[in-house]
């Protein structure tokens, strides 16, 4: 249950005490919930896969589909939409790497180095999840500012020469990353903080007088000790990331040319009424995180994780 | 000494690193705040000068279009915390207290709404409405948003009715009180913190919502599908002043529950 890391610090890992008895309480109980869940996420995952193969109006009215089994769609989408599919697992994946680089020293630094003072700990940790609190379109509208052509950072690099007169940071395939990673750093940062804040510190003593360098300590002892951690903040980062559609936006920080597969399927969906090609993308986006993420959990070796 | 001299360069870089991730993560808090007090006049883009002003004229501009996304986002936020909290909490007692017959199915059921991008999510629950006839408002809005929190407010929950002893029902039962008497006088008082931190935990990301809203929204606005649409013209300085209001009585409410558990946990100690 590692996704349940997130906000529930202070919670055991959920491990459920043998459960009991058999009765017909608990079908009453998980009943209404677990239809509701029938009905507005299955129910709809087997509609977008209807939709996905679904036809043309033969009369040619836009936006009007029948009922088919076009399956040629998924290969149309495929040829047509591949750099999008490509460049979202891209900067999916880039994202979720410069995300780790800056929220796992921020949570070793709270979990660990704090650890002695408890005051500094918890105004750090709200510190982190600040963010959570203002509107994220807001955040992003205001790196979009911050970065903009007029903005503060682009005149400093281009004074200290570190970028050309005609340089541009909005719009750029960097700042599209860049802003994906901000967005994520608390979701990254707090599971790896609740798998650091246990973290036995003698055992890096241990390390230590087995002369171990700090180095070797840490990618010997301490990084598999939080792998869980680190598992459930990539998983927690990149899966929004991949789907992500605000950052590549030509309205906030990318351009067209940075569209994501998100930025796709919005078009399709809600301008252009191309239902199967929105369908069948939201399908091949399911499907290709499904595969990447198994095959990651079977890396990392967590088995705890449903 | 060579050693420790080391790890306390280590020590103090690790220090300016974080810091400076603190200082990454609130740039754009700093600058929405502060754009809220800028006096603008069309679009908020330019310094201008500080003024009061965008805090008095919230439902001003643009015919209150802000004030309205924003009532619309409490309204949505309100009704959907309360249906996923009551059916998130039922799931989660059953899972956690009950032997079941199809618990694997049932987990597997409430973790994949959290491992599905939310352009997904959106999407298909946009082709239902579609095939079903179902015009999008409010609406569909809030069938959306209780959707997603379930799963959300079932992790929260089980967490709290795992770490419950059940020996305290036990004695209730015990002690000849009835089953809803031991419901109400015993568990659901302990499972009450588990409860209000899923419930705070669904209005978050019930608020925050933009992909999934805007997928089945129609012609209705939340908060943020209104700052995403106004961001191709320029959002209004009273989209800033709406946004640094929630913040900061959320940090207010954070802050304050920290205070108060960590006075708690002193006077607990403190007793014998």
């Amino acid at each position: 249950m590692a996704f349940g890391m997130i906000g529930t610090s202070d919670a055991p890992a959920v491990a459920d005490a043998a459960p009991g008895r058999r009765s017909p309480v608990a079908l009453l109980l998980l009943l209404p919930g677990v239809a509701y869940l029938a009905l507005f996420f299955v129910v709809p995952f087997v509609s977008l896969i209807v939709t996905s193969l679904k036809a043309p109006d033969p009369f040619g009215e836009i936006g009007r589909y029948v009922y088919a089994f076009r399956w040629e769609n998924y290969v149309e989408v495929m040829t047509t939409y591949w750099p999008h599919i490509a460049r979202s697992f891209g900067f999916a994946i880039a994202a979720t790497i410069i995300a780790l680089l800056i929220g796992y020293p921020i949570a070793y630094f709270i979990g660990v180095k704090l650890r002695r003072f408890p005051l500094l700990q918890a105004l750090a940790l709200v510190l982190v999840i600040a963010p959570f609190f203002i509107s994220f379109l807001l955040r992003t509208f205001a790196w979009k500012q911050i970065l903009a052509d007029e903005g503060p950072v682009l005149g400093v690099l281009q004074s200290l020469t570190i970028l050309p007169d005609d340089a541009r940071l909005t719009g750029t395939a960097g700042a599209v990353i860049f802003g994906i990673a901000y967005n994520f750093i608390p979701f990254m940062t707090l599971p790896i903080y609740t798998s650091l804040e246990r973290l036995d510190l003698r055992y890096l003593e241990a390390g230590g007088d087995l002369y171990a360098s700090p180095a070797t300590t840490f990618f010997k002892v301490t990084l598999p000790l939080s792998m869980p951690g680190v598992v459930s903040g990539t998983l927690l980062t990149f899966i929004p990331a991949a789907g992500d559609y605000i950052n590549a936006s030509s309205d906030f920080l990318g351009a067209p040319d940075t569209a994501m597969i998100g930025n796709v399927i919005e078009a399709n969906f809600l301008r252009v009424e191309n239902y199967p090609v929105a369908a069948s993308l939201s399908i091949i986006l399911m499907g290709a995180i499904l595969l990447l993420v198994g095959l990651y959990i079977r890396r990392a070796g967590t088995k705890d994780l449903v | 000494m060579n050693r420790g001299l080391r790890l306390g360069i280590g020590t103090w870089g690790l220090a300016v690193y974080a810091i400076l991730g603190f200082v990454l993560l609130l740039t754009p808090i700093v600058y929405t705040i502060a754009f809220s007090f800028n006096d603008s006049v069309k679009s908020n883009i330019v310094w201008r000068g500080f003024t009061f002003d965008n805090w008095t004229s919230i439902c001003v501009v643009e015919n209150g279009a802000v004030c309205e996304a924003f009532g619309t986002s409490i309204l949505v936020g309100v009704v959907a915390t309360l249906a996923a909290t009551a059916l998130g909490t039922a799931i989660a007692i059953a899972l956690a207290r009950y032997r079941l017959r199809f618990r694997a199915a049932a987990t597997l059921l409430i973790f994949l709404p959290m491992a599905t991008p939310e352009v997904v999510l959106g999407a298909g629950l946009a082709a239902q409405f579609l095939t079903a006839g179902v015009p999008k408002g409010v609406g569909t809005i809030i069938l959306a948003h209780t959707m997603f929190c379930i799963s959300f407010v079932v992790v929260t929950v089980r967490a709290r009715v795992s770490s419950l002893d059940p020996a305290l029902e036990e004695a209730g039962r015990d002690l000849y009180a009835s089953p809803s008497q031991v419901w109400w006088r015993i568990t659901f008082p302990l499972l009450l913190p588990g409860i209000i931190a899923a419930a705070l935990l669904s209005f978050a990301l019930s608020f925050d919502d933009f992909i999934i809203t805007n997928f089945n929204a129609g012609a209705a606005s939340t908060f943020p599908k209104y700052v995403y649409t106004a961001a191709a013209r320029g959002i209004p300085a009273q989209a800033n002043v709406i946004a640094t209001a929630v913040f900061l009585l959320a940090i207010a409410l954070v802050i304050g529950s920290q205070l108060y558990s960590a006075g708690r946990r002193k006077r607990l100690a403190r007793t014998p």
